[in-house]
């Protein structure tokens, strides 16, 4: 399964680490719910931990969407919240005719 | 839903959609490329106004250092002098200056960060913009348009997640540097206008006029003994001083026999 972490590029990763991360996911998407702050860093520490550490640096030359993609290691609920919420992502222009 | 699977999501959606506005696919591998080299000047642009950033909180940095220092002599100057309320006051002074120190060193921290993970952002887009530079031309070469639509939204999509991930940090650091910027001008002004004594420590530094002052006393006191010494040891040093024959020499001499004819009469 491919990994981004927002801000360091993407990860290839096994299933066993997978599935840690699907754990992981639900206690974000709680802690999110919440607007548990705390919470949300935990989780999100462990997740991005995980991935840096289990993970395979995908080669620059291989042009792959994610099949999970976790916010900046230093994110806030709200900075995700935001994101969620209103789905943009800066540079737009990308691909326009 | 979860909260990774949401967020790629949403770059998924960016991509195919810009995709769907496409008409010839080869022309999409072109105009992107021509975005990607955008982007890249505009990520580099960021990695230099972060550091510009960092640079002038650094420079304030110093200044609040100078003050804090300054405050810590006050305090050791009252203090020999035997005055700890002033030197209490500096004290007091100096840790609110320290505060904010600490504050500005928190955000120096913060975008120096921004600007190491800018510029690893640019530099792992470097390296995406010249893979898909090679991959654009393989494919414009190699395969029939029809053939090259799969592989050309491959290509896409995948940059496109990039560029989305670089323009998210891009982003970052501006809100980041703006904030700071906000704080650095009213820190600046403060420097500048000297109100940043006044904030703490009351017009035109209270606690070094008080030392001013006391250093100016000690000084005249130790004048008039000194000029008490001279008198009661008798105008000798004058005279001889005198004796050495300029032209304002007589005068002198005059002036310092006045108070002993005045004593002798």
């Amino acid at each position: 399964m491919i990994v981004r972490i927002l801000g360091e590029g993407q990860f290839q990763v096994d299933a066993d680490a997978a599935a840690r991360l699907t754990a992981l996911d639900a206690e974000l998407d709680a802690a999110v719910e919440k607007h548990d702050e705390t919470a949300f860093r935990a989780a999100l520490g462990a997740a991005v931990g995980l991935v840096r550490e289990l993970g395979t640096t995908v080669p620059d030359d291989t042009f792959v969407t994610a099949d999970y993609i976790l916010p900046f290691s230093d994110a806030s609920v709200d900075e995700v919240r935001k994101l969620l919420a209103d789905g943009t992502i800066p540079g737009d222009s990308i691909g326009r005719p | 839903m979860s909260v990774m699977k949401r967020v790629s999501l949403i770059f998924r959606a960016k991509a195919n959609k810009a995709l769907d506005r496409m008409e010839d696919p080869r022309e999409t591998l072109d105009y992107s490329y021509q975005q990607q080299v955008e982007m890249l000047t505009r990520v580099r642009r960021g990695v230099a106004d972060v550091a510009t950033s960092r640079k002038r909180v650094e420079l304030q940095m110093n200044s609040l250092q100078k003050e804090v220092d300054r405050r810590d002599g006050q305090a050791r100057d009252a203090l020999s002098k035997g005055r700890e309320d002033l030197a209490r006051a500096a004290l007091q002074n100096k840790a609110s200056l320290q505060g904010q120190l600490n504050d500005l060193q928190g955000q120096y921290a913060n975008l120096q960060e921004q600007e190491e993970k800018l510029t690893l952002a640019s530099q792992r887009l470097q390296s995406k913009v010249d893979a898909f530079r090679t991959r654009k031309e393989t494919i414009k070469a190699t395969y029939t348009a029809a053939e090259a639509q799969t592989r050309i939204n491959e290509a896409f999509s995948g940059i496109s997640e990039e560029m989305g991930d670089v323009g998210l940090a891009i982003q970052r650091a501006e809100d980041k540097t703006a904030q700071m910027q906000a704080r650095a001008g009213a820190i600046d002004e403060l420097l500048a206008s000297g109100a940043l004594e006044d904030h703490v420590s009351g017009p035109q530094d209270a606690i070094q006029a008080e030392l001013d002052k006391l250093g100016a006393d000690h000084s005249i006191e130790a004048e008039l003994a000194q000029m008490k010494g001279e008198l009661s040891a008798g105008s000798t040093p004058q005279l001889e001083a005198s004796a050495n024959g300029d032209s304002s020499g007589s005068e002198a001499t005059q002036a310092a026999e006045r108070p002993q004819a005045g004593d002798g009469s």
